[in-house]
């Protein structure tokens, strides 16, 4: 089947299997590895994409439904907000292995273009879903902060 | 990388670098290239005066780096030592991984082995690196003077560009690398006086924040050639048990599977792709031969190790004559402590790329065992090591996991290419969550006894501390070295080299026969060693009607740097400060791997039971501290791996199998449960140790004595979803 969506703002047709998740489709058909596989069952974040804005676990998402969509994955990022996030990360040396790092990127992105000054609570709540086995937590939440202050100035 | 590969396996240069190490007596002060390969780099204007550092016509300075960078900011931190020595620019400064090849790279505290572990990146490498450094610099600085005609003494180095200030003449690295090159390698340098440091100490960007923020960082699953092939390993559901037979055709017929073979892990499933091959191995019906498999459960083994702690085990330390001052004490308190498998669970499961021919092994992987795994793929694919290479990519994360005797995913991988005909397709293997959690390699279960003697005046007199459990270099070839008089060095650190000054102590280990394969595990015996002492240690101070710190200040007489940092982080902490109902402060203090680190956790446990960490102060004692931000994430990181442990960590077994298969019942720590974490590093001349892992072991004891500071609950069974205790 060939599933048509478009792909950190360029059309792409893949022919695959429907059932393929759209991790393995981004990674093994389109060629963009920064999305990662971590658990393959919605549990860990590291797959973390936007569909239509949302982030969204790319490792249970069959590819067939994204069909005519808007996907954006850490190579995409472009918006305001992504590049303050980036932007955070980076000043703050949020990284440790890193392998995590595009997941957490893509829901902290996420949050921050829905919720402009997020709390520690609603940090908690967005981000609780993405593992750092590094337990770079402490930084996460700095940087949120910090990219929320960037939006600002 | 090309050319560091290309001339780290020239045969005459490595002849010459091994007569080089047996000249140094195994010191590498500033190894030299070989002649061939000098005159090679100068004519391409490229300064590269020993393996460590090259300079180029286009001002950058690349560091190569020898150990696996996981997350641990061992790019950033060996880069550091090498900058430093250079007077380099931090904005110059690149870090490249180096080859596999341990005549150049070797883990100075590993002998000829290249690898990375036991938090001694920095440790090994600060003489090496420094010497380095200044190798360069003093070549540079020979160039200038030559090319401008003035005295080497009158020549400044400072951020990438050598000046004369008489002359006004000045020229970057870039400018100079070439002539650099044609200067005679010095056969000594002076390093620099720590006061005159302007990198050491002070904050640097790490230098693989960019590529990780940005998805371009590049690990072993990220690996893709064209014509290669991904496999996943349908492995035994018990460890020890085989495949009896297997059906394929189910697994053939699923569209993009290639091949089924079986290799010694079990079935393989290769195709197309990771989605074609696991859906492939799924559709397997393989029938296994259990009867050489380990069958019992989680509770027989407990049960097992608690009747063997009734009994003496191998001597691991005797001080005095504890028996007897137990028998004589005017107090006696005894506790014992559970712990459970431990999976490292990385979050990127193993993974690498092997390309396999009839001559050649071509392995990339986030390699942490460089040598060791050269040697069992060379054994696996029929090769001699020579024939092996390996390009170190960036792990994503390991916890110990990636560095093992048996080098078992890369064999796999090697196995699988043989399996296939060595037919110079690149393979790739991938591990699924499923197979990290259920795969073994765990940290070990144990099971500890204390039990400590007050005399009349409560002094603490006497100690005596059983350990109960499996061996992680038994059966490895690591035990020559690291299993003495019958005891596993692995299982008792921590408790065998307790710092309190106790007149009577004796510690025993009886090494059980589990057939569960165990591994070390970020911070190894300390993992278990310093909760069992250091919460044991808590019930001895209260059963004294004494303060936790003031107890531990009294017996930590002999032990000034355990003293600094418990005193710092109690300091910070405010510690004696009262707090509210329902909340506790705890203390614990541990050396692993030659930091001294001590943490102050602040709990509140809410009338459900449910422990909240509200903050946790943490001194750290790492000698000179190369990179203050690195080692402060590394503490941030520890506190945050070891809280997850503490609170969720368990691989338990029914009837052999594991209970465990991904993070929905393996849980780890998630950031709703992360504390505060305040970091505070003591000032220090000593040469730095490592960082890495000495952050995790406190955690655990200083959370538990917090809970018992809040609730007057001990928990001596973990996690703490498990087991509280009177």
């Amino acid at each position: 089947m060939v599933v048509s969506f478009t792909l950190n703002d360029k059309p792409i047709a893949l022919d695959v299997d429907p059932n393929m998740p759209l991790l393995w489709a981004i990674r093994e058909v389109a060629r963009l590895t920064g999305t990662k596989f971590g658990c393959g069952v919605a549990q860990c974040g590291a797959c973390t994409v936007h569909i239509e804005g949302q982030a969204t676990r790319s490792c249970v998402t069959p590819v067939s439904a994204v069909d005519g969509r808007n996907v954006v994955t850490i190579e995409g990022l472009s918006s305001k907000v992504a590049s303050a996030v980036q932007t955070a990360w980076r000043k703050l040396d949020v990284v440790q292995c890193g392998y995590c790092q595009s997941g957490q990127i893509m829901s902290a992105a996420a949050l921050l273009a829905g919720n402009r000054k997020p709390s520690d609570s609603d940090i908690n709540g967005a981000m609780n879903g993405n593992i750092c086995r590094c337990a770079t937590y402490v930084r996460i939440r700095a940087a949120i902060h910090e990219a929320a202050r960037i939006m600002e100035g | 990388m090309a050319s560091s590969t290309a001339l780290a396996t020239s045969p005459n240069r490595r002849r010459f670098l091994q007569s080089a190490a047996a000249a140094t007596a195994g010191l590498t002060i500033g190894f030299h290239w070989a002649g061939s390969s000098r005159a090679a780099t100068a004519a391409n204007d490229v300064l590269a005066p020993n393996a460590f550092v090259r300079l180029a016509p286009d001002n950058t300075v690349t560091v190569i780096i020898k150990h696996v960078e996981m997350g641990q900011g061992t790019y950033t931190g060996l880069a550091t030592i090498v900058a430093e020595e250079l007077d380099a620019d931090w904005s110059q400064v690149r870090a490249e991984s180096a080859p596999a090849d341990a005549t150049l790279y070797n883990n100075l505290l590993f002998g000829q082995v290249q690898g990375t572990g036991g938090s001694t990146a920095v440790a090994n490498s600060w003489d090496q690196l420094r010497h380095a450094g200044a190798t360069a610099r003093a070549m540079l600085v020979a160039a200038a003077a030559a090319d401008w005609n003035v005295p080497v003494s009158e020549i400044t180095v400072e951020r990438g560009v050598l000046k004369h200030a008489v002359s006004g003449k000045s020229a970057n690295f870039g400018a100079l690398a070439g002539k650099a090159a044609a200067q005679r390698v010095p056969a000594s340098v002076t390093v620099k006086d720590p006061k005159d440091f302007r990198l050491i100490g002070q904050y640097v960007p790490r230098l693989d924040t960019p590529a990780k923020t940005d998805g371009t960082a590049r690990f072993a699953l990220d690996i893709n050639f064209p014509e290669m092939v991904t496999t996943v390993i349908e492995r035994p559901p018990l460890f020890g048990a085989t495949v009896r037979s297997v059906e394929v055709a189910a697994a053939k017929a699923i569209p993009g599977v290639i091949e089924v073979v079986q290799v010694p892990a079990g079935v393989a499933v290769v195709g197309k792709s990771f989605w074609a091959a696991k859906q492939g191995r799924d559709a397997l019906k393989i029938e296994w031969d259990s009867s050489a498999a380990e069958k019992r459960s989680t509770p027989e083994l407990m049960s097992a190790y608690e009747e063997l702690a009734k009994t003496s085990g191998v001597t691991a330390r005797k001080d005095g004559d504890a028996d007897r001052a137990l028998g004589v004490a005017a107090r006696r308190v005894k506790a014992s402590f559970k712990f459970p498998y431990l999976a490292h669970a990385p979050m990127e499961p193993l993974t690498c790329v092997v390309r396999l021919t009839g001559k050649a092994c071509e392995i990339w992987a986030g390699d942490q065992f460089q040598t060791v795994d050269q040697m069992n793929a060379a054994k696996a694919a029929g090769l001699s090591a020579e024939q092996v290479t390996i390009q170190t990519l960036y792990a994503g994360g390991s916890f110990g996991r990636r560095a093992n005797a048996a080098s078992d995913y890369i064999v796999e991988a090697v196995s699988v290419a043989k399996a296939l005909g060595a037919n110079g397709k690149p393979v790739k293997l991938v591990w699924t969550r499923e197979d990290d959690i259920r795969g073994g390699r765990y940290r070990p279960m144990y099971f500890h006894t204390i039990e400590a003697g007050l005399d009349a005046e409560d002094n603490l007199v006497a100690w005596q501390h059983r350990i109960v459990g499996q061996s992680i270099l038994d059966g490895t070839p690591l035990a020559a070295g690291m299993v003495k008089k019958g005891v596993d060095e692995t299982s008792v650190e921590g408790a065998s080299t307790l710092p309190y000054a106790i007149p009577n102590l004796a510690v025993e280990l009886h090494t059980t026969k589990v057939g569960v394969p165990v591994l070390w595990w970020r911070s190894v015996g300390s993992t278990h060693t310093a909760y069992a002492t250091e919460v044991f240690l808590d019930e001895v101070a209260h059963a004294a009607g004494k303060d936790p710190v003031a107890f531990r200040q009294a017996l930590l007489r002999d032990a000034p740097r355990h003293l600094g940092a418990l005193n710092l982080a109690a300091e910070k902490a405010g510690w004696g400060r009262p707090l509210p109902a329902g909340k506790g402060r705890g203390v614990a203090v541990h050396k692993s791997f030659g930091t001294y680190v001590a943490q102050v956790a602040e709990v509140s446990v809410a009338t459900d039971g449910k422990i909240k960490v509200d903050r946790v102060v943490c001194a750290v004692d790492c000698g000179v501290a190369v990179n203050p931000d690195v080692i402060k994430a590394q503490m941030e990181g520890g506190i945050g791996f070891g809280l997850g442990a503490v609170l969720y960590g368990a691989i338990t077994l029914k009837a052999g199998k594991v209970e465990q298969s991904n993070f929905h019942d393996y849980q780890v720590l998630r950031i709703e449960d992360m504390p505060k974490v305040e970091v505070y590093i003591l000032p220090s001349t000593e040469s730095p140790t490592g960082v890495g892992e000495p952050g995790v072991p406190p955690i655990g004891p200083a959370l538990s004595n917090a809970v018992f500071a809040a609730t007057g609950k001990r928990i001596r069974t973990l996690p703490f979803a498990v087991g509280t205790d009177t």
